[in-house]
């Protein structure tokens, strides 16, 4: 690892010659630590409190019904002892009056019988496990995810359908729960297999979920299908009808087909679907072999010390790339060349991939260095792994006129239409064009996690402050007025304010702006485990659009 | 001259334990096997090997034609019968003299002398070898033998005068009980034996078996090598033996010796023999004459330093004894444990199977080792199910047991039940160390002896917990090998890690939540408590449990029966603990009877009807008869119950689906 400062075996010298400045006994690494240590500590209390879903009194209830907790059925579900990839923890939090604890549905990506599989499982602790229009964002958002990735869908229901008082956010648009199926069919025409276990309730739009799947199961004595529940019926026909009898597991399995087969409880369903995936004949599809993944040099929590706790405070992103990467696998390209954007090769749990990060404003060498670099990776089918810490583009008299807006729109168009999977962590700063730059949302990564430190927003809320403030102040100035300093200051309080809580990644995870906020220290293991998921699917070759020269 | 080639028409740890002093002397030794044994041990040990037949003993091990004809054609010029089999067959022996090969053993005429009991006794009777009380004649009327035991005085023992091991023998506490005991006691011999001669003694208390090494040459001159006590036993099968006998005197020592010798120069005996006595406070009296190698010589070896096999060798072989009387000595004690396939638990019914797992101790200074069988062999119906002996020799009595108590703490077999458990508490008890022995101390301890086993303790469980995680199948797929979807720290964003296992070792089950940790640590939640163990690997499926500041050595085996898998075996300081990982998923295997309504898969005709309803019926039972389509469908009961509702009669149209009966769940199980 000659090029690395912590490098201690004999690696190959990376081609960068980077030496790590990091000083573990240093008081700025002491403080950035505590800093970030007391951010993550807040994030697993936060998200602890999400895992308790609908509380311990309606978790009791669930239980004495027989029930297993949702967290518990996924447990059984996956391979034992294997990881679980949750996706959008924090979907709802702080959206509605009342908490909606992860949105009242959990996903993720789980190995089942050795296949990595998107899992779709309702709380129905939470609300009965109706669909907010959170919970319809979260479902669409892990059959992307599936249908991106070709990952089998394991569907486990437990809901009572729409959440009523929200329907008007949750049933017509494009975007909403009609296109769970249209999903489900589409996929299924794809070849990515739909599979439910009816757990509980189905009802209504939420009878489709099996009805549509590929191969279904129902729960005896707990899991009901159909279009009307027995309400509704009543209120229909006059007929008075149980749940089992209108839609039980006796009914589906036996006479309507609805389901195709029986369990006797949760954990003999779960024993069925995992039997089911294992005999869905896919395997991953060969890919060019990956290297034997070797450990960074540093701790993964060495992370916490890089990163100053004040977030205007520059530093240098390779610390952060030698603590993600492979020991001894960083080579960094075009170096000496627009060097706020590092670009550079490495290996992340021994998959090849190109990392692009930002170490300060972009430029126009920049961008083109950002561009150049992902043609590279496309040609040669690496994935791209974007590192976000961006303020945006520089501004300013001498850079539009050296043509900026093209030089950024090169990289957005090379980020956009490279079709290589791409990763996208937002470690600080992901602000204005930046964003679309560096692969935010809107530019369909495979993954997009913020770290809890990242905050996101048009621009800094400082700088809108500064911008809105000047607006107003040539406003009343041009009027004749005056603005003392101090109305100036009342006046930008409440906007930076705005921003602060906007810009935070709870805020934007709450809304599915990203996948997840992850603890730093978990990166490797994230981008590892997303880097393996999106080998399912074979990579097609990249078509850029026009670049303007 | 001593010979070249030797033949051993035996098999298990007493074929190996010959062919090693063979070896040593120079000698060529030639198997026999079975076709159970064509991969035994012994065959691979030996210098060849001749197959002499099917599994059964009789067509094998027991035929004395067969055995000859092999020892000519291999060039033996002499075959050891070790014990057992043919062994104390007097006309084996002569058939093998007959063949021109020396049989390594007594006299043919020595074996018949010794052969029937009651001939024996007075035989012992007339060279002045004391005797228990008893009937030994030949009037075997009831009434008769009836009065001989009220003249011998109760307790007595009826015993088949041809028999041995145990079979034919009743003990009988009063007289009323005399004549019922008398039948069984004359069964038994006829069907073990094909003789129902039996005869009566006195029934010691609390007897010990005490018996007597002697040896004898072709120059007359005969000698004892000390005594062994053999009091251990269960189901009059002797299990622990050990040499000196502990607390006789030097003059019943002696005594008991010469007594040994008389019995031996009474009927020209030559070779090793074992006179046995039943001793109790300081009398002694003749029981029988052994006219071979014993299991337990080893035990006597150790203390003379002399190896029995190779003195018969030299006496078959024509040579004088090595030693005289005066010149064999003694030095230190030694104890020997035998392990059976066995269940204690269920009146130490053999066990079979295939040994997946053996760990024998280390041989050493104090550590003797005579087994037959390997891992990966199996203890079959076919033969005994001894798996192997250990014998500890120290300077002094409570040396040997403490030698002999940590090699049992590193024995470890999986894949039959054995005596095992039970061996080492005896080895442990208080009463054995005290040295009070006599035939009735496994009975007597019982409680102890055969109680449960302890429970798992939390260092068996996180040992479990870590190697059931880590041969979790890793489904690393062929062009993604180092995934890290292949960890098994059960990763979770944001959350602590965990995963669910129970294991069941028989008597309950212990469900734990695991929470593993970055280098060999987990956390394990069980009963309501937390235990936090740092565990070390070590070579050959040892590992290191630390919790706290205690660290205990382990073996851990994931199911040594590879075919399997369902199973955690550990073995810590001795103590096996067999955890069956429960499946989570199993059903209970009513799901597909749809509860108890019992339905028509066709729409048809009701031809018959078979219950009534409040019937119990079995899974299976025929319930209702239904014609369609002119074939007869026969509908059956899902499960067993009480008819609670029959809901079609004989002539009746049914149609497709339509409920037939309804069964419920009985409420007591079905009387038979």
């Amino acid at each position: 690892m000659g090029g690395f400062g912590g490098g201690n075996n004999a690696a190959t010298p990376g081609m960068s010659g980077f030496r790590s400045a990091l000083d573990h006994r240093g008081a700025a690494f002491a403080h950035n630590h505590r800093a970030m240590r007391a951010l993550v500590d807040q994030l697993a209390a936060d998200v602890a409190t999400i895992r308790l879903g609908g509380g311990e009194a309606a978790r009791a209830r669930h239980v004495a019904r027989g029930k297993l907790p949702v967290r518990d059925r996924i447990r059984l579900l996956i391979d034992p002892a294997s990881p679980f990839l949750e996706l959008s923890q924090f979907a709802g939090h702080g959206l509605y009056p009342e908490p909606v604890p992860a949105g009242g549905i959990i996903t993720g990506i789980g190995r089942v019988a050795g296949r990595e599989c998107v899992i779709v499982a309702n709380d129905a602790t939470v609300k009965g496990g109706t669909y907010f229009p959170i919970t319809v964002k979260k479902h669409l958002r892990a059959q992307a995810i599936a249908a991106q990735n070709r990952l089998p869908c394991l569907y486990l229901v437990d809901s009572g359908g729409a959440n009523l008082p929200n329907q008007d956010d949750v049933f017509p648009d494009r975007e909403h729960f009609g296109r769970i199926f249209y999903n489900q069919a589409t996929m299924s025409a794809a070849g990515i297999p739909q599979i439910a276990v009816v757990m509980g309730s189905c009802t209504a739009g939420g009878a489709y979920v099996p009805a549509m799947a590929d191969e279904s199961i129902i729960v005896r004595d707990q899991g009901t299908i159909f279009l009307a529940g027995p309400p509704l019926v009543k209120a229909a026909t006059g007929e008075i009808v149980t749940a089992e009898d209108l839609g039980g597991a006796d009914v589906h399995t036996r006479l309507s087909g609805v389901a195709d087969h029986y369990a006797e409880s949760d954990a003999h369903a779960l024993g069925i679907a995992r039997r089911i995936v294992a005999s869905l004949n896919l395997a991953k599809p060969p890919a060019s072999a990956p290297r034997t993944p070797r450990p960074p040099p540093g701790a993964p929590d060495d992370l916490y010390g890089v990163i100053p706790a004040d977030p205007r405070a520059q530093y240098d992103v390779r610390e952060v790339i030698r603590l993600i990467v492979d020991d001894g696998s960083f080579d960094e390209f075009k170096q000496r060349y627009g060097t706020t954007l590092v670009t550079a090769f490495a290996h992340i749990w021994g998959y090849p991939v190109g990392i692009i990060a930002n170490n300060g404003v972009l430029f126009s060498e920049a961008a083109l260095k950002g561009a150049h670099f992902i043609e590279l990776c496309a040609q040669r089918g690496i994935p791209l792994v974007f590192l976000q810490n961006i303020t945006g583009f520089m501004v300013g008299r001498k850079y539009e006129a050296g043509g900026i807006a093209k030089d950024g729109a090169k990289l957005v168009t090379a980020v956009a239409t490279a079709n290589v999977p791409k990763f996208t962590i937002i470690i600080g700063g992901s602000f204005g064009a930046g964003n679309y730059g560096m692969c935010g949302r809107a530019y369909d990564p495979r993954f997009l996690w913020m770290w809890p430190n990242a905050r996101i927003s048009v621009m800094g809320g400082a700088q809108a402050a500064a911008v809105l403030a000047q607006v107003r102040r040539d406003n009343i100035e041009a009027k004749g007025g005056t603005w003392s300093e101090a109305d100036e200051a009342d006046f930008k309080a409440p906007i930076a304010a705005q921003y602060e809580t906007q810009g935070h990644p709870y805020y934007a995870s709450a809304r599915l702006w990203d996948d997840g906020v992850i603890d730093p220290a978990d990166t490797r293991m994230v981008l590892g485990l997303g880097l393996s998921v999106s080998r399912n699917a074979p990579v097609p070759p990249t078509q850029f659009g026009l670049f303007r020269m | 001259m001593m010979f070249d080639t030797i033949l051993i028409a035996n098999r298990g740890e007493i074929a190996c334990r010959i062919i090693r002093t063979a070896r040593r002397m120079g000698i060529r030794s030639i198997a026999v096997f079975s076709e159970a044994d064509r991969s035994a041990a012994h065959v691979t040990l030996a210098d060849a090997a001749v197959a002499i037949g099917p599994a059964a003993a009789r067509e094998s091990y027991l035929d004395g034609a067969r055995i000859i004809a092999a020892a000519r054609e291999a060039g033996a010029q002499a075959i050891h019968p070790g014990y057992g089999f043919l062994s104390e067959n007097a006309a084996f022996a002569e058939a093998c003299t007959a063949a021109g090969l020396i049989f390594i053993g007594p006299p043919a005429a020595a074996i018949r002398a010794m052969g029937s009991k009651s001939a024996a006794k007075s035989l012992m009777e007339r060279a002045g070898v004391p005797l228990v009380p008893g009937y030994h004649g030949t009037d075997q009327a009831p009434d008769h033998l009836a009065a001989q035991a009220a003249a011998i005085g109760y307790p007595v023992l009826i015993k088949a005068s041809a028999g041995g091991g145990g079979k034919g023998m009743r003990i009988v506490t009063a007289p009323a009980d005399f004549a019922a005991a008398l039948d069984l006691a004359k069964g038994e011999a006829r069907a073990a034996f094909g003789d129902d001669q039996v005869l009566i003694e006195k029934y010691l208390t609390r007897p010990r078996h005490i018996e007597i090494q002697v040896f004898a040459d072709t120059h007359g001159n005969v000698v004892s090598l000390f005594e062994r006590d053999c009091s251990i036993q269960r189901r009059h099968q002797k299990i622990i033996e050990e040499a000196p006998a502990p607390l006789i005197s030097e003059d019943q020592r002696f005594t008991m010796g010469e007594a040994a010798c008389a019995a031996a120069r009474a009927i020209d005996y030559v070779g090793a023999g074992t006179v046995e006595f039943i001793a109790e406070g300081g009398d002694f009296h003749f029981m029988e004459m052994n006219t071979r190698l014993q299991v337990e010589h080893p035990v006597t070896e150790l203390i003379t330093g002399l190896d029995l096999v190779e003195w018969q060798f030299r006496v078959a072989a024509g040579e004088a004894l090595p030693l005289t009387q005066n010149e064999i000595e003694r030095t230190g004690h030694a104890i020997e444990i035998r392990l059976y396939a066995e269940d204690p638990l269920r009146d130490f019914a053999p066990s079979t199977g295939t040994i997946h797992h053996l760990r024998l101790p280390e041989p050493s200074a104090h550590i003797r080792i005579d087994a037959g069988v390997r891992q990966g062999d199996a203890v079959s119906i076919h033969y005994d199910p001894m798996i192997a002996k250990l014998i500890a020799w120290d300077h002094d009595r409570a040396g040997a047991i403490r030698h002999l108590a940590r090699a049992l703490a590193t024995l470890e077999i999986d894949g039959v039940r054995t005596n095992l458990p039970l061996l080492r508490r005896i080895i442990g008890h208080p009463e054995f160390a005290a040295a009070d022995l006599d035939t009735g101390f496994i009975a007597r301890h019982e409680p102890v002896l055969l109680a449960p086993a302890a429970p798992a303790s939390p260092a068996v469980l996180a040992a479990a917990a870590h190697r059931w995680l880590h041969d979790l199948p890793s489904h690393a797929a062929p062009s993604d090998p180092h995934s890290p979807w292949t960890l098994k720290s059960a990763w979770r964003l944001n959350g602590p890690a965990c995963q669910d296992v129970t294991f069941d070792d028989g008597t309950a089950q212990f469900p734990i939540r695991i929470h593993p940790e970055p280098a060999g640590r987990l956390t394990m939640d069980h009963a309501g408590t937390s235990t936090t163990a740092a565990i070390a690997v070590l070579p050959d499926d040892r590992l290191t449990v630390t919790i706290g500041h205690v660290t205990t050595t382990l073996t851990a085996l994931h199911d040594p029966d590879r075919a399997r898998q369902d199973r955690i075996v550990i073995f810590a300081d001795g103590a096996p603990h067999a955890l069956r990982i429960v499946d989570p998923f199993a059903g209970s295997g009513t799901a597909h009877t749809a509860g108890g309504r019992v339905i028509t898969p066709m729409p048809g005709r009701v031809i018959a009807v078979g219950v009534v309803p409040g019937d119990m019926v079995a899974a299976g039972d025929l319930l209702v008869t239904v014609e369609a389509m002119k074939v007869q469908f026969r509908i059956t009961a899902p499960r067993a119950g009480v008819v609670t509702t029959l809901s079609c009669a004989v002539g009746d149209l049914v149609d497709d689906g339509a409920e037939l009966a309804v069964i419920e769940a009985a409420p007591d199980p079905i009387p038979a």
